[in-house]
């Protein structure tokens, strides 16, 4: 089975934002892979296990991402793209995104993709579907398990809290949901083996690609933190008067219940 | 500069979500004095048409279809792609839930549209919309706008007020036909996890607990206190990690960004992570036991103590409120 996973490399969740010159700093930060692409690359690592195969981590960025792309192959993935787009693109959008990774797949005839269903940084969560339109194949997002047998996926799908089993045929993309498995950390071998697996570095040049045919259409204007909140009120004294106090603030002065 | 804009409603258990008026108070102001046009799609949706038109919209396109029974990207992206090509919009306007997640960036690369997705506002500025949407999970927001083709957007819930409803509004519900062909993902259960109470992501009240409530059990009293408000319990990751409850609840940078008007913490003790899903609420209250516990900094009122002595107490003072009021 040829199996891709979508991966973005995003700030750490503990991270917290500073804005200057309306852009968002990142000098110093951490970064990790986006917590629902480590789902995406467990999920493939067990169903290459189970059903052999090879899977192939992609990402679009810069060289920053390769980090990453080595964090997942320590973790078992097998090859890894790096789409660097960089020096060719001046701004980029999901339609970018999506276009460049749907160039590149197009040609990797992939049975299974499997992307996390949001970004923790921009959170458009529009990347997956995108693609798979692109490619003309299937899609189910937020999935919290995924059951393959011959070309057929029985995929259940999280839908605000509620379950959707739903039954659809290879090749498909997938976007992955909390609990749908348990990420493993890279082993120690694991990290050594994965110094020595290949790593491709892509330009848009590779995928027959201009960059007006990745141009965005959509532009941030403005980017600023939300007004700081003040501390607030500390009740004080016995707590059934506290609590009695609670509920006045809260019906008189917040006028919330 | 007048637009026509498609406002897609979304149908749940035989009536329209909330979120569907307030995107159609979204799609007033994208229309700027245009027409606002709403979508209904189902297999027998066309009587809701008219709650569409007297929250707001001028007239409803109406697809329906044995096959749009259950919502599946594949029937409602041709349906919708159908009423695109009878109508010709300026703009599309779909709620930022489960359905709007799903549906509008396919519909968006099928049309090869830009797409805004999860905006918490919007305004018309010149030539252009204007959407405010967050960023890293609330820690920042940013102002973006569409520079090329149709405008088009997801609204998140509980966000823009719904218009007054208005019964004397009329205005013309038709039937568009899309021919809807074979799908390719068929949903053949449907496993409900969460029958009972409000959806989070909507409600107006939260009751969410942390590490503090110690079991599965130490739940209950969060669940009484969030019924007596007509609200819905949440939770922090440290308490879905620990086993308490379903990962469905949980609320921070991963898990739901919830925006409601009452927020009460309970045994949480406030990581970013956490703050990032939950700091946008109108109203915070923590409820905690260590007094240094980083809630309280973002927290409007603070209760210094246990959480199961006080949140009892708090349910039987607001049952007392209610009676009195009502």
């Amino acid at each position: 089975m040829n199996i891709f996973v979508l991966l973005k490399r995003t700030f750490d969740t503990e991270e917290k934002i500073a804005i200057a010159n309306g852009r968002i700093q990142d000098d110093g930060a951490e970064y990790i892979i986006n917590p629902y692409d480590e789902y995406a690359v467990e999920e493939a690592i067990q169903v290459r296990d189970a059903q052999g195969g090879e899977v192939t981590v992609v990402t679009v960025g810069n060289e920053d991402a390769e980090k990453q792309l080595r964090t997942a192959l320590a973790m078992g993935a097998d090859k890894a793209v790096l789409i660097n787009i960089e020096d060719d693109v001046e701004a980029s959008d999901q339609v970018t995104t999506a276009k460049v990774l749907a160039a590149y797949l197009k040609e990797q005839e992939p049975d299974l993709i499997i992307g996390g269903n949001v970004a923790i940084d921009n959170a458009s969560g529009q990347v997956g579907p995108r693609v798979a339109e692109l490619l003309g194949i299937p899609y189910v997002t937020t999935i919290t398990n995924l059951e393959i047998d011959g070309d057929k996926a029985t995929v259940t799908r999280d839908v605000e809290g509620d379950s959707e089993i739903i039954e659809t045929t290879l090749p498909l993309l997938v976007t992955a949901q909390q609990g749908l498995n348990e990420p493993r950390y890279p082993s120690l071998p694991g990290i050594m083996k994965a110094k020595k697996k290949p790593l491709e570095e892509l330009e848009l040049d590779d995928l027959d690609l201009e960059e007006e045919d990745v141009e965005p259409k959509t532009k941030t204007i403005e980017v600023y933190l939300p007004p700081k909140k003040e501390a607030g009120k500390v009740l004080e004294g016995e707590i059934t008067d506290q609590v009695k106090e609670l509920v006045q603030l809260l019906h008189n002065e917040a006028k919330v219940i | 500069m007048s637009r026509k804009v498609l406002v897609v409603g979304e149908v749940r258990d035989g009536s329209l979500r909330n979120v569907s008026y307030e995107t159609i108070a979204a799609g007033k102001t994208v229309a700027e004095g245009g027409e606002v046009v709403g979508v209904l799609i189902g297999d027998a949706v066309k009587d809701l048409g008219k709650d569409m038109i007297q929250y707001g919209a001028d007239r409803v396109a109406v697809v329906e279809d044995e096959k749009l029974k259950s919502y599946s990207s594949d029937g409602f992206s041709q349906a919708l792609l159908a009423v695109i090509e009878s109508e010709k919009p300026d703009g599309i306007l779909i709620g930022h839930t489960a359905l709007g997640k799903d549906l509008a960036p396919k519909v968006a690369a099928k049309l090869d549209a830009g797409l805004i997705s999860d905006a918490t506002a919007v305004e018309s500025a010149g030539e252009h919309v204007v959407f405010t949407r967050p960023i890293y999970s609330g820690k920042a927001f940013e102002k973006k706008i569409i520079t090329d083709g149709i405008i088009f957007a997801t609204i998140r819930p509980n966000n823009i007020s719904p218009l007054e409803k208005d019964e004397s509004r009329t205005g013309d519900i038709e039937t568009v036909d899309a021919g809807i062909k074979d799908l390719r993902a068929i949903i053949k259960e449907v496993v409900r996890k969460v029958s009972e109470g409000v959806d989070l992501s909507e409600a107006k009240v939260i009751v969410s607990g942390g590490r503090g409530v110690k079991s599965a059990d130490g739940f209950k009293p969060l669940k009484e206190l969030a019924d007596v408000l007509g609200g819905a319990v949440g939770a922090s990751r440290g308490a879905c990690d620990a086993g308490y409850c379903d990962y469905s609840l949980q609320i921070g940078q991963t898990g739901k960004v919830v925006t409601p008007d009452l927020y009460i913490a309970c045994g949480i003790s406030g990581a970013i992570q956490h703050l990032a899903g939950m700091s946008n609420s109108k109203v915070i209250v923590a409820i905690n036991k260590d007094p240094e516990a980083n809630i309280f900094n973002v927290a409007d009122y603070g209760i210094v103590g246990d959480l199961f002595e006080v949140v009892p107490l708090l349910t039987e003072e607001i049952k007392k409120l209610k009676v009195t009021s009502a």
